[in-house]
């Protein structure tokens, strides 16, 4: 056990990778010397020398790159800075990562791992600030994890860098220099995939990812001085996704609700609603209720930020309303 | 094991082996035995396209043959090559056999991707041919990554990546050059000039024709070559290859050629000047090859052996492709994930 932030978590785990595994290759815009604008990747450069560089800012050759280095059997890891910024070279993965093993029928295969952060901030501006999490989600092919935890930033990675498919590790920037927790360096590596329950309840599911669970488990632990017990899934994972663990929950509860950082429209959680209602409607006795940021751009002045971004306040609001339906 | 034919390269599936011939040793007949297998393939396609038992985009290679036979015989086995679209003449120098091919155009169980790639988007891993891409410039940075794996591993592989004129108006292909050539990668750069993307000349889409000094801002090694004549490819590959192999990185190699057929089939080519393909008619590959081996004593009755024996080969290859089951359909959501639960 180690006390880590979630970024060191996530160091940790590449250095785990790179030691573990000859194959593993780190890279990106200042990931090597640099050590990572957000210092995810400090000091494995020293570490590991050569297998952690730093690449020209061309998103396309590196997502390319990886591509190819995977098909030929290495372990990329490669860092694309915002999540915005792969939208330059979404053929790379949408196009060409996720079609090489189902195309060739098995006989090729491109296990890179793409790791990204996203969200907003105080003052991130419209293209540094999007949740694009349902677009990676749309892609067959690749796996889609979105750790909340220093924990999980740690596994969830090192799940990703072994499995065999192109895999996208989407983390979030507000969750980086949080608290130092106890982070199981250690821990057995399992394969991707898995809801978790992080608070059981009677009344009402909240189904959550990212950064948004905080907000979430502060507004279900204020639901319960109004006599509302949520319980509270942290999703983990889009693809794979967990749709048994959802069910198990609604099953109890009879009340859902999906509350992600990404806009409502075309949105994860519309996803899991559908599924819900093609396949469980029996189970609930309210309509699914979707919390998200609305259908706009997003301003960079705070202010603004803060009348669009759901908090533990309007996601009360929302449960409290919910849990009377 | 195959029978290697006397015309050398072919053997009697009509697969090529040109990667382990050493091109100074190979004679004109020879290299229009290989060429005719590419020739032959394509014409046999453009009938089954036109007939309709092969559906969707075709892009024939006609005329431009002279490239993948010519880099190919300067390649080794293990060189990892990447085409486009236009590819079934390079998947079949690389060593892919024709049946597997003709199978996979066909949407056959024995194609070589089982019918999942059809013509623009098939690969033979194990003839090393990474594969077609249908997306203008997409493989030049995924060939860097073939080479920084080799780089990294130790190996002396050479990776290979083919794109056209008009790839070179991709960013992809910028960003490729540039990380190649920073990064020192063992990789060659081919860009097959035939005067046209699609329907648009490249003339009224660059200011500099001369297309391979894209690689001077890149610090890349580049010259112009005559793409119709195979030999001048093998030499500039197999140049290319060595200067790779020891450790100095990329090189662009613009090699000029016509395609004498449409982009795709079906295209009216209402772009086409005047007698443009008469003329190319006859500075292209075959018929050069043809006026070579006359002027050395080469029958006309002894060339239509050579292009003969290429196309019975592939006829039977043909006939036994068209023999193979369709692609099971309960197949389809195989493969998508390592993994059958990750399908979740
Ligand atoms: C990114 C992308 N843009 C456009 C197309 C459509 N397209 C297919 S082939 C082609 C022309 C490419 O010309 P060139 O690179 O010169 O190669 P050629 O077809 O002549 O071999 C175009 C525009 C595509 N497949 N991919």
């Amino acid at each position: 056990m180690a006390k880590i932030t979630y970024a060191q978590a996530i160091t940790s785990a590449l250095d785990r990778a790179l030691s573990e595994d000859n194959d593993v290759l780190v890279y990106g815009e200042d990931v090597g010397v640099g050590g990572g604008i957000f210092g995810c990747t400090k000091g494995l450069r020293a570490r590991h020398g050569e297998r952690v560089f730093d690449t020209p800012i061309s998103e396309s050759a590196i997502l390319g790159s990886a591509v190819g280095a995977a098909m030929m059997g290495k372990r990329p890891v490669v860092e694309i800075m915002w999540v915005d910024f792969s939208l330059v070279a979404l053929d790379q993965i949408v196009n060409q990562a996720v079609n090489v093993r189902y195309v060739s029928e098995g006989r090729l295969s491109a296990p890179l791992t793409i790791r990204t952060q996203q969200g907003a901030m105080p003052g991130s501006c419209a293209q540094h600030s999007q949740n694009l999490e349902a677009l990676f989600a749309h892609t067959p092919g690749l796996l889609v994890g979105l750790p909340s935890n220093a924990q999980d930033a740690h596994d969830m990675l090192l799940s990703g860098i072994h499995a065999d498919d192109p895999v996208i590790i989407i983390e979030n920037r507000t969750l980086y220099f949080g608290e130092k927790v106890d982070v199981d360096e250690d821990a057995p590596v399992v394969a991707p995939g898995g809801a978790r329950v992080v608070r059981e309840g009677a009344d009402l599911t909240v189904v959550s990812w990212s950064a948004m669970m905080g907000p979430v488990l502060e507004a279900a632990t204020a639901a319960a001085a109004h006599g509302v017990d949520v319980e509270v899934i942290d999703l983990r994972w889009l693809r794979p996704l967990d749709m048994p663990a959802v069910f198990r929950s609604i099953s109890k509860t009879s009340k859902l609700m999906i509350a992600h950082e990404a806009n409502i429209t075309g949105g994860f959680g519309a996803e899991i609603a559908a599924r819900v209602v093609g396949e469980a409607v029996h189970l609930l006795d309210a309509p699914v209720r979707r919390v998200g940021v609305a259908d706009v751009r997003m301003p960079a002045a705070p202010g603004l930020q803060g009348a669009l971004i759901p908090n533990a306040d309007s996601i009360l609001r929302e449960i409290l309303e919910l849990a009377r339906f | 094991m195959t029978e290697i034919s006397t015309t050398g390269l072919i053997d009697g599936n009509g697969a090529l082996h040109l990667r382990s011939a050493s091109p100074e040793e190979v004679g004109d007949s020879e290299l229009a035995s290989a060429m005719w297998v590419l020739r032959g393939f394509e014409e046999r396609i453009r009938e089954l396209r036109v007939s309709g038992d092969v559906v969707g985009s075709v892009h024939l290679g006609i005329g431009q043959e002279a490239i993948p036979v010519g880099a190919l015989l300067a390649l080794r086995p293990g060189d990892p090559v990447y085409s486009t679209y236009r590819g079934h003449g390079w998947a079949l120098a690389s060593g892919a056999a024709p049946e597997g091919v003709f199978a996979e155009l066909l949407g056959r169980a024995g194609g070589v991707n089982g019918g999942r790639g059809g013509s623009a988007y098939f690969s033979v891993p194990e003839e090393d041919f990474y594969g077609e891409n249908s997306i203008v410039g997409a493989g030049a940075p995924i060939a860097c990554g073939s080479a920084l794996a080799a780089k990294f591993n130790g190996s002396d592989a050479v990776t290979l990546t083919v794109f056209g004129d008009g790839a070179l108006n991709q960013g992809s292909v910028s960003e490729a050059f540039n990380f190649a050539s920073v990064m020192k990668l063992p990789v060659i750069f081919i860009c097959e000039n035939n005067g046209y993307s699609e329907l648009t000349p490249i003339a009224s889409m660059v200011v500099n024709p001369m297309l391979h000094e894209r690689g001077d801002v890149y610090g890349i090694p580049n010259l112009r070559i005559d793409g119709n004549d195979a030999r001048a490819v093998a030499g500039a590959v197999g140049a290319a290859a060595a200067r790779a192999r020891a450790g100095g990185g990329p090189t662009l190699i613009e090699a000029l050629t016509q395609r004498l057929v449409g982009h795709y089939i079906g295209d009216a080519e209402l772009y086409r000047a005047k007698g443009e393909l008469d003329r190319a008619m006859e500075d292209e590959p075959l018929e050069r090859l043809r006026r070579s081996l006359e002027s050395s004593g080469t029958t006309s009755a002894e060339f239509e052996v050579l292009r003969d024996t290429a196309l019975a080969r592939l006829s039977a290859a043909c006939d036994r492709a068209i023999g193979q089951p369709f692609a099971d359909t309960s197949t389809v959501y195989d493969h998508l994930y390592s993994k059958e639960a990750y399908r979740g």
